[in-house]
């Protein structure tokens, strides 16, 4: 068996009194790409982000590839290197242009000179379509364009694995389909992929596993033509029915 | 077209109804000379003058220092590491106090009572320790302004910088600062021009600005119209100010409802 890249394993976390996630364990192999699904408050976005420790678990371990992500031979900054996460709500920085956006963490982070990242920079911008706004600055883009860009900035040091946090939430409608286009692209090329999203559809397209959350615990975890054509679990099925009522399957 | 009209027109009579009452006034001609007096003025004109230029340069080298040493105050408030919490107490009684207390009594506090110490080392001048005091007392003000400032830029960019692997201080100093101050500019404007004339304290301790001229002239005169050309002078420097200050809110508006927008 292929040693997994992401390996989550009975990994237990409280806000505070409140228990978010409750010994959920989950094995993501390379090249493999899962959807995490679930309601609001089901722990999946908190889960995404003890991957790369924007939140530190409190029990359990997770691996990445097959070191522990709170393993000091990380260092400052290695683990944000090989883990890189989009958001929800794109977080370009506000100031900065689009090529200063990208070249930010290699230039000040991982020490590339200016010339470097911005080569790489303008690289990364042509794949996704975005060559031509490189000294536009965030507000000055749509959503879409904006979050292209975000996971420019996110690709730009080469990680094992990306995280995507619900990537289209916040985009009108129109505009999903060009950043699933993108992620699309990204599983070709062979990505590891941990991905929270609403989009059932796209789940069920591109993921080659899908996880259902629900009250911090991984419910239920299958192939997507299982899991949303056959689900076992009676909380499962209320969700999806759910979906499936409000038109979203 | 009309409604201008009818508002310049209301403008002058009122004006003109408010001037004429004035100076129809039994005890204007008094008070004129008091106060208003052409040949007074020009008589303490040059020495006023003078000691304006002091305020102004006291305020330029008031503000550069309050700017700078705010900014070290609101930086070390808003480190969330948990072995800075001593130094983040510390700025926070510092602000508790500076700005708990009148700016005036800081300034007589440090302008007599450090100089009169005689410390070796230090230097003895009571304008030296009234700027001081200034400047302690200014900065409690406009590090909490920096601090609304770094407060208001969305936490996302905090997690955005983190989850690229930025140090806390790097986050700072790319992120959340270059945002903070724009965000704060309109904010500052208004302390800006407030110490442009509370720089005027200075003057309690003997510094020979422009209020300390006008009452020297007025001691040996008995008449106030010195005190009215500093005015003036104040009034010339200030207004631009805060003209400025409105400029430059209005353009901060418009740019957040272009963004909003």
């Amino acid at each position: 068996m292929i040693p997994p890249m992401i390996d989550i394993d009975t990994v237990t976390k409280y806000f505070g009194e409140k228990l978010v996630l409750d010994r959920v364990s989950l094995r993501i192999a390379p090249h493999e790409v899962v959807c995490l699904i679930g309601a609001s408050g089901s722990g999946k976005s908190t889960l995404l982000r003890c991957v790369n420790r924007l939140v530190a678990h409190d029990y359990g371990t997770i691996r990445l590839d097959g070191v522990p992500v709170d393993d000091p031979s990380f260092g400052k900054t290695g683990l944000q290197k090989r883990a890189a996460i989009v958001f929800q709500s794109y977080n370009l920085f506000a100031h900065m242009n689009v090529l200063d956006n990208i070249t930010l963490a290699p230039r000040r982070v991982h020490g590339q000179s200016r010339a470097e990242a911005e080569d790489r920079g303008r690289d990364v911008l042509a794949r996704f379509g975005m060559a031509g706004f490189a000294t536009s600055y965030p507000e000055q883009l749509s959503g879409g364009q904006q979050q292209r860009v975000a996971i420019a900035r996110a690709l730009m040091t080469r990680p094992d694995v990306l995280l995507l946090d619900e990537i289209t939430a916040a985009l009108d409608p129109e505009l999903v389909g060009e950043v699933l286009a993108i992620i699309r692209g990204l599983k070709d090329d062979g990505m590891t992929m941990m991905i929270v999203t609403h989009e059932m559809g796209f789940a069920r397209d591109c993921a080659d596993r899908v996880a259902f959350l629900d009250g911090g615990v991984i419910l239920e975890q299958d192939t997507p033509d299982r899991l949303f054509g056959t689900p076992q679990e009676p909380r499962t099925k209320a969700f999806l029915q759910r979906i499936i009522a409000s038109g979203r399957l | 077209m009309i409604p201008t009209a009818i508002g310049g027109i209301s403008v002058v009579v009122v004006f003109g109804l408010m001037a004429w009452v004035v100076t129809s006034a039994a005890q204007w001609p008094r008070i004129k000379l008091q106060f208003f007096s052409i040949d007074a003025m020009i008589a303490a004109f040059p020495r006023v003058l003078q000691g304006f230029w002091v305020n102004m340069q006291v305020w330029l080298t008031v503000l550069a220092c309050v700017l700078v040493w705010a900014l070290v105050l609101a930086v070390v408030r808003s480190l969330r590491a948990p072995w800075f919490a001593p130094f983040r107490l510390m700025v926070v009684i510092y602000i508790d106090i500076f700005r708990g207390v009148p700016a005036l009594l800081l300034v007589l506090l440090f302008g007599f009572g450090i100089p009169a110490l005689n410390l070796p080392g230090l230097p003895n001048s009571g304008l030296f320790w009234g700027a001081f005091a200034m400047v302690l007392s200014y900065a409690a003000y406009v590090a909490e302004i920096y601090r609304s400032g770094i407060d208001a830029v969305h936490e996302g960019q905090r997690a955005a910088a983190k989850s690229l692997g930025l140090s806390e201080w790097q986050t700072l100093r790319y992120a959340i600062l270059p945002q903070a101050l724009r965000n704060v500019v309109p904010a500052l404007m208004n302390i800006v021009v407030a110490l442009q004339k509370d720089v005027a304290l200075l003057s309690v301790i003997g510094v020979r600005d422009a209020v300390r001229e006008a009452q020297i002239y007025t001691a040996t005169t008995f008449n106030y119209s010195s005190l009215i050309v500093a005015a003036a002078l104040f009034l010339l420097a200030t207004i631009p100010m805060a003209r400025l200050a409105d400029y430059l809110t209005r353009r901060d508006r418009e740019r957040r409802l272009q963004i909003a927008g």
